[in-house]
């Protein structure tokens, strides 16, 4: 007991309080000398206060709750009942649904519109589409089933003057309650599975004009572009070519590599369906453009693709989000380590002239450096491949 | 009618092995093998394991909202994992890695059916003891080492594993490709083996004690849904949990024996690696055969406690209690075929992700079910606000809104776009992560009585509910939007993209509502340490609900029950039925009787029983006529 009084005494919060207001000088005092000196220690004051801060605000409620148990007992003793604590947590439901209802829109309408601009690409506006639908259907169940929880949990709190009705069961409700969320579904499942096929054919229909390849390389913690030359073409690849400049491991025996391109920025032609094949060099990387709608894992061992064709250039972008610094991203989003927070690369959408010019200045892989490295080691090469096969047989 | 059979000789025998009965500290704290001994290890070693998750998880919410100050302060505490008083990058990703994996194996899976699992089933289905104490023991001992192993990863040079708790190869086998690939990962997969040891050995006990250990009169279709709950969720653990150990197995072989089951075509820092034709694809697909059936693992517990919390505290007996059970039915079955959602974009054929696709939204069909119920349930009831009851209703409530996000992500053409971003963290902290803890308070509240003899002090339970369930909406809610802007998961800084810059000021939202929650938390942990303690002692049955554990006496002792066990008449749901005095009856009640509020239903299957109701009902009806 005589620990409680000690926490209730007067005189040991007046000293809080004190201590607190001493405190919040001290801490002020200290952030003015920390920012002189270069490296600065731990702010124990600081961290003392937030303890102390935390101690206060346990104490209150600890004081609280002991004045609510007292008027408890009090009212008790006269006879009454105490505390109608259901209906306290009743009303408090309530306040909860009607605050947390206006939360909801707030967040939905402000940060709601912090989200991407509409999708720069073909495929994008049916995804968005869905999207749409999706999340009329989902806010309309939302907000009903919040609704009847939180009135049910007020308008059914406890009294000692009623009873619970009494219904274990209603098979009609039940059937219809089943099928109705079953056809729903159903329908979101037809209309989604026919736009997945569709977005995730990556292979060209004979007939129509092939679509632009580029190969997309991720590596810890780095992405790089391969473009094909006036050919058209991306020659071969080998994972155990890759040494010294040739980084990718370019198969260079292969006629169609040889004119292969490298580029700093992943420009593209508007309205051209563009193909992306996809590789990884160490770990999973994944190749997300958001505003395009696009992402697929990059994989090791296994080659990934992606087809879609941008709609909007990024100078039309840039005047829709009104932002004259906007760029179109490319960014990993599988964990792979240490950068993975910072492996971007730009994207450009221009249109076709532009496109022709800027692919005209770009430098092959076939560098003369490269070409006479590649002589040089060739034979290397060959004999170190060799020995891996003898190590495998084996 | 049904029929008491007394059996006086078997009381006679269980006091006298009582007295046989002689527990030193070690046999009753340390090596027990009664399950309510068991349970309370699994619950305060889960309640442990959350608090350092928790902890965890604010050091890294502290970067994200503060990328750019410097905190000394966790220099002295990390050392090196916080140069200069920042967060080190891989670090980062350690403790996001730690987070998921204790929050989701050790906390929801071990925690919440270890502890309701152990403690319920036996008491709830009428058994002295689970089907074996011994493998019981162990199971909590293996769990316990896992633990340790986890945690001891912390004080490993290079630091804990780190490639996130999916632990996707290569990443996680190339001690090259980063420094939580190292040691720190070897004791993860170490770790997890024990893990799921500890799992199989509960799960077959719980299997095999619902199965052959109920008592007299208690058939499926009596058993209370916490027990269906336990049940389903331990046939899919036992089912599911060694595919993990195949996979995890096959990846220890990857790292340390030189074998190339995951990896292939690898090129790391320059140097061409020997591996050739693996699939990392393969592990994702043995990682995702249980990590799905894993979050019905953790959900599944959940929603059984809730059933039943609501139902005792609504006065009403749950709505559709077949339909509840056919729904979990339904879940425990579709969710062996769904994990391929979790790969729609991974390089996996496009049909198949079709596939996959058509499952996952079927499944939302049984959730829907069941939250209508619970809706059902509510209404018309006699609702009393026990802090238990709260949790329930904070389950459901982040279920329907975690929920409907799903369908969302399972439908392959959004998951393009919404793959990996914050809003993958908020659709699953919502209706995995905060829903199944609120499950499991719920349980804690509810059945810390049967527990420990006393009971929590409601208005810190109010008051834990309330910041609690507020902190978690206001952390994930806002996350929604950050996934819709493209805003990727497991970024330690958003500072290097113009673009994410914007989203610096919701960080910093968030993380003070993560504070805040974490600090509600002190309310509990007070209430639990000091209840267990000095508070309230309990009645034999403080809720008056129906099913068997209020039967036991408030002092736990060994054998559950002092003589016979109870026999079972009625469902677990007999709550404020029209004619009956109280507004509950007991499943240990006859139907004998209670003529008075006996109706139909109540005797399906049993002829008997219906005759003896309606010649009852026809004197009942002449009696008034003579009146």
């Amino acid at each position: 007991m005589a620990f409680k009084k000690m926490i209730n005494s007067k005189k040991l919060l007046a000293f809080l309080a004190v201590f607190m207001l001493s405190g919040t000088n001290l801490l002020m005092a200290q952030t003015v000398t920390t920012d002189a000196t270069a490296k600065p220690g731990v702010n124990w004051l600081g961290v003392g206060f937030y303890i102390l801060l935390f101690l206060v605000a346990a104490v209150v409620i600890a004081i609280i709750g002991k004045i609510l148990k007292v008027y408890d007992l009090s009212q008790q003793i006269k006879g009454k009942k105490g505390i109608h604590w259901n209906t306290i947590m009743g009303v408090i439901c309530l306040i909860f649904l009607v605050v947390g209802m206006y939360g909801a829109y707030w967040d939905i309408t402000v940060q709601g519109s912090m989200t991407l601009p509409e999708a720069a690409s073909k495929h994008g506006v049916r995804i968005d589409a869905m999207f749409l639908t999706t999340t009329i259907i989902t806010l309309i169940v939302f907000v009903i089933t919040q609704i009847l929880l939180f009135t049910f949990l007020f308008r059914y709190r406890h009294s000692d003057k009623r009873r619970a009705y009494f219904l274990p069961h209603n098979n009609t409700i039940e059937k219809v309650w089943t099928i109705i969320p079953a056809i729903v579904l159903t329908v979101l499942v037809i209309f989604g599975f026919f736009t997945w096929q569709d977005v995730e054919n990556s292979s060209d229909i004979k007939g129509q004009p092939a679509s632009l390849n580029i190969d997309i390389t991720g590596h810890q913690f780095a992405w790089e572009l391969r473009y094909p030359g006036p050919d058209g073409k991306l020659g071969k690849k080998d994972f155990r070519l890759s040494a010294g400049s040739n980084k990718l491991g370019i198969d260079f025996k292969d006629i169609n590599s040889m004119d292969d391109l490298q580029a700093d920025t992943l420009v593209l032609p508007v309205n051209k369906t563009i193909r992306l094949n996809i590789f990884a060099q160490d770990v999973i990387h994944s190749v997300y453009m958001p505003h395009f709608r696009v992402q697929q894992n990059a994989v090791p061992g296994l080659p990934t693709f992606f087809k879609f064709t941008p709609t909007i250039t990024t100078e039309e972008m840039r005047r829709k989000v009104d932002d004259p610094k906007f760029e179109y991203l490319l960014y990993c989003n599988k964990i792979c380590g240490s950068g993975h927070y910072n492996m971007q690369k730009v994207v450009r959408v221009v249109t076709q002239d532009e496109y022709n010019q800027w692919v005209a200045k770009l430098k092959p892989y076939l560098t003369p450096a490269l070409r006479t490295e590649l002589k040089l080691a060739s034979a290397d090469q060959n004999k170190s491949i060799t020995q891996n096969r003898l190590a495998l047989n084996n | 009618m049904s029929t008491l059979a007394v059996q006086d000789h078997g009381v006679a025998h269980h006091e006298e092995g009582h007295e046989h009965h002689h527990d030193t500290f070690l046999t009753k704290y340390v090596f027990s093998q009664d399950h309510k001994m068991i349970a309370k290890q699994f619950l305060i070693t889960g309640i442990t394991m959350a608090v350092i998750a928790m902890l965890l998880s604010i050091l890294f919410r502290i970067q994200l909202a503060y990328p750019d100050k410097t905190f000394p302060l966790l220099e002295t505490l990390l050392g090196r994992f916080a140069p200069e008083g920042r967060l080190d990058p891989e670090f980062y990703l350690s403790l996001v890695t730690i987070h998921g994996t204790i929050m989701v194996f050790f906390v929801l899976t071990a925690g919440l059916s270890g502890t309701f699992s152990n403690l319920l089933i036996p008491l709830q289905v009428g058994a002295r003891d689970m089907a074996s104490p011994f493998i019981n023991m162990l199971s909590y001992w293996f769990f316990l080492t896992a633990c340790v192993i986890m945690l001891s990863s912390f004080f490993v040079q290079k630091g804990p594993a780190g490639p996130g708790w999916t632990i996707y190869p290569p990443l996680s086998a190339l001690p090259q490709a980063m420094k939580g690939s190292g040691l720190g990962m070897t004791l993860w997969l170490i770790s997890m083996v024990c893990f799921v040891a500890s799992s199989l050995m509960g799960g077959i006990n719980y299997v095999s004690t619902v199965l052959n250990m109920r008592t007299n009169g208690m058939d499926l279709w009596k058993m209370p849904l916490t027990i269906w709950a336990f049940f389903l969720t331990a046939i899919l653990g036992v089912l599911s949990f060694p595919v993990l150990v195949a996979g995890v197995v096959l990846l220890i072989f990857d790292r340390s024996f030189g074998t190339s089951f995951y990896l292939s075509d690898i090129v790391v820092n320059g140097q061409v690696m020997p591996f050739e034709g693996g699939s990392p694809i393969l592990f994702q697909h043995l990682f995702w055969f249980l990590g799905h059936p894993e979050v019905y693992i953790v959900i599944m517990p959940a929603m059984g406690i809730s059933s039943e919390v609501m139902s005792v505290n609504s006065r009403k007996p749950i709505f559709g209690y077949h339909a509840m059970v056919y729904s979990l039915i339904g879940i425990t079955v579709l969710s062996f075929i769904v994990w391929g959602h979790h790969m729609f974009i991974t390089g996996m054929n496009p049909f198949l992700g079709g596939v996959f696709m058509i499952t996952t939204l079927i499944i939302a069909v049984p959730s829907a079910v069941k939250t209508f119920n619970w809706l059902a349930t509510l209404w018309r009831g006699n609702i009393r606000f026990t802090p238990a009851m709260l949790f329930a209703v904070g389950m459901v409530s982040f279920f329907i809104s975690g929920g409907l996000t799903g369908i969302f992500l399972g439908n392959a053409a959004l998951d393009i776009n919404l793959h990996d971003t914050y809003f993958v963290v908020a659709h699953f902290h919502l209706v995995m992560g905060s829903a199944a803890i609120f499950g499991m308070l719920a349980g804690v509240y509810h059945w810390f009585p049967k527990m420990f003899g006393r009971l929590m002090d409601e208005k810190l339970g109010y008051l834990h509910f309330w910041l609690t369930f507020i902190g978690a909406y206001l952390v994930f809610f806002p996350m929604h939007f950050m996934g819709l802007d493209g805003v990727p998961r497991r970024y330690y800084a958003f500072t290097e993209f113009a673009s994410m810059q914007r989203w610096l000021s919701v960080n910093m939202f968030i993380t003070w509502a993560a504070i805040m929650s974490a600090c509600a938390q002190v309310a509990f942990l007070y209430n639990f340490i000091h209840s267990i303690f000095w508070g309230k002692e309990a009645t034999q049955n403080p809720w008056q609900a129906n099913t068997l554990e209020w039967t036991t006496p408030v002092e736990r002792i060994h054998g559950n029950w002092p003589g016979e066990i109870p026999s079972v008449y009625r469902w677990p749901y007999d709550y404020s039925k029209p004619g009956a005095e109280e507004d509950f009856i007991p499943q240990t009640t006859p139907l004998s009787e209670t003529m008075s509020s006996n109706v139909p239903h109540d005797f399906e299957d049993n002829p008997a029983g219906l005759e003896a109701l309606s010649k009852w009902s026809s004197t009942q009806k002449a009696n008034e006529e003579v009146k």
